[in-house]
């Protein structure tokens, strides 16, 4: 329906978007651009509506309300191919979400077999690529459960890169890792950025945020507080709100107590 | 009086929790010798070999009640297994389907067959059937008869253990196969079930024991010399030669397979309680 006059829009767009799950409403009229080639983190206390926000990019969760666009394609069109459209979309989840019955080549293969059709030969070619590119090519033939959690990360997000997405989507990509396997993961995803990728990044992880984000949103009760460089938002924050939020991200134990008392809000993550 | 109780004032009447228990086992031990010994000397030994174990009827048993019997039940069993298995399927899908009928529909089917006998549904497909259409075979003649039979019982199931299965892989699977591209259907057969019938495949094994045991039902079928299984022709034999030893041999034929298939059960739960941890 919605052809977009695609090359110089927009290569994500969110208009209006609501999303409410019973009577709770999560999101609360979003509305967002991310251009070609950028890399947009979105930060915000549990509960805030981000990984809602990210889910509904691609359509793992369906807006109550409003409009999503991806690459000038409305995936909100309910006469939208959403499976063609999401062979664009890399998602990158929290709990990795491999599958745990294959090998991590297959694990990249199969998707591309099955999805885009391809052969054995180029599957397993895209497949070899893609693991030199997160530095795992030796675990090749393992098994996810042999592998840490990093490890297991890094080959979730081969397994998106090997579909050639145009836009990846990070889910707290590293929030489920022990602390000194977080590096590795995000050394990779720096790389992607580094070639062009357009991402939005939902984490906690500051630095990143700050060193490698073109922009970053700051999400509260399911509404864009503030949306602007990192150097502003995580630097220079202009709302009490967004202070309040980095101030605690820096004293964890006074995180503590707020994240317990703070509602937790539905989606996951 | 409580444990409690007998703990603090060790030296008064009453016992000791520790002579509790064993006096307790001490009892158990007396009646158990009590009631072989009353077994041992009550029982016409002399009688019981003769109608249980006679060597010659045994012998004369073989290979038959290997080539022919125990054969035949397990045809019979694979054959509703297969039947099973994939009307089971299809049962389970119906079930977790999105369409209201659907769900409705295998409710009925799984609450049906889970509630009849099976033997109601061997004279159901063996009786009712034939008289009600008369001209219409089922394919396969008795094998389809009780491949049908069978299955039909074996799917319910199934059917709820499929299910089970289905609804225990972690709902991120399906999440990563569609955000991959996949469509629904797609990611249910590749990557779903797949995993699923790893987490099953005991209960599954135990389905087949099942129908191991409930294809002794082809009994009421009225079948052929040929067609018999173990039960049939055990029970025929001891009918002809008037003495019980078939029906032993035939008993102990069933277990030949039955309890090394419920030895690989518990090694497989095993491994699986292993790989949770």
């Amino acid at each position: 329906m919605s052809e977009q006059p695609a090359p110089a829009g927009p290569e994500i767009e969110v208009r209006g978007l609501r999303k409410s799950f019973g009577d709770n409403e999560v999101l609360r009229g979003i509305d967002l651009e991310i251009r070609q080639g950028e890399v947009v983190c979105v930060i915000g206390p549990s509960g805030s509506g981000k990984s809602t926000l990210l889910r509904c990019v691609n359509l793992l969760e369906e807006p109550t309300k409003g409009q999503v666009f991806v690459g000038g394609t409305e995936l909100t069109d309910p006469d939208v191919d959403i499976d063609a459209v999401r062979r664009r979309i890399g998602m990158v989840f929290q709990q990795f979400n491999l599958f745990p019955h294959l090998t991590v080549t297959e694990n990249l293969t199969l998707p591309q077999r099955r999805v885009l059709r391809r052969d054995k030969a180029a599957a397993a070619k895209v497949a070899a690529e893609n693991l030199e590119r997160v530095g795992l090519s030796e675990k090749a033939d393992a098994y996810p459960a042999s592998l840490s959690g990093g490890q297991q990360q890094r080959v979730a997000i081969a397994r998106s890169l090997s579909m050639g997405p145009e836009v990846m989507l990070f889910d707290e990509p590293t929030s489920a890792l022990d602390p000194e396997l977080v590096g590795d993961v995000l050394a990779v995803m720096r790389v992607l950025a580094d070639e062009g990728m357009t991402m939005m990044v939902v984490t906690h992880e500051m630095t990143f945020a700050r060193e490698v984000a073109d922009r970053v949103v700051f999400m509260d009760g399911g509404v864009i507080v503030e949306d602007g460089s990192p150097e502003q938002v995580i630097g220079a924050p202009r709302h009490e709100r967004t202070r309040h939020f980095l101030a605690r991200l820096l004293d964890p134990a006074m995180a503590q107590v707020e994240e317990e008392t703070s509602d937790q809000v539905g989606g996951s993550g | 009086m409580t444990a409690t109780d007998v703990r603090l004032q060790p030296k008064k009447k009453g016992l000791t929790r520790r002579r509790k228990r064993s006096l307790s086992r001490g009892v158990q031990y007396v009646v158990f010798v009590a009631a072989v010994i009353a077994f041992a000397v009550s029982a016409d030994w002399g009688r019981l070999k003769n109608q249980f174990a006679q060597g010659s009827i045994a012998k004369q048993m073989f290979p038959d009640v290997i080539t022919l019997a125990l054969k035949n039940t397990v045809l019979y069993t694979l054959s509703g297994f297969v039947v099973g298995l994939a009307l089971g399927m299809v049962i389970a899908l119906m079930r977790l389907s999105s369409v209201g009928p659907y769900r409705w529909l295998a409710g009925v089917y799984i609450e049906i067959f889970r509630g009849l006998p099976a033997l109601l549904i061997f004279i159901f497909i063996g009786v009712a059937v034939p008289l009600a259409f008369p001209g219409t075979e089922i394919v396969g003649g008795t094998y389809g008869k009780v491949a049908l039979a069978l299955g039909l019982v074996a799917a319910a199931y199934m059917a709820e253990t499929i299910r089970a299965g289905i609804q225990a892989v972690p709902k991120g699977q399906m999440e990563a196969a569609r955000s991959l591209g996949f469509s629904p259907a797609r990611a249910m057969t590749s990557i779903i079930v797949p995993q699923a019938f790893r987490i099953i495949l005991p209960p599954l094994t135990n389905e087949l024991v099942l129908l191991f045991k409930d294809s002794s039902l082809v009994l009421f079928l009225g079948v052929t010399l040929e067609e018999r299984e173990l039960s049939k022709y055990g029970r025929d034999l001891a009918s002809t030669t008037a003495n019980s030893t078939p029906i032993l041999v035939a008993g102990l034929c069933y277990l030949l397979v039955t309890i090394p298939l419920g030895f690989v059960v518990r090694r497989m739960e095993a491994k699986a309680q292993e790989a949770v941890k």
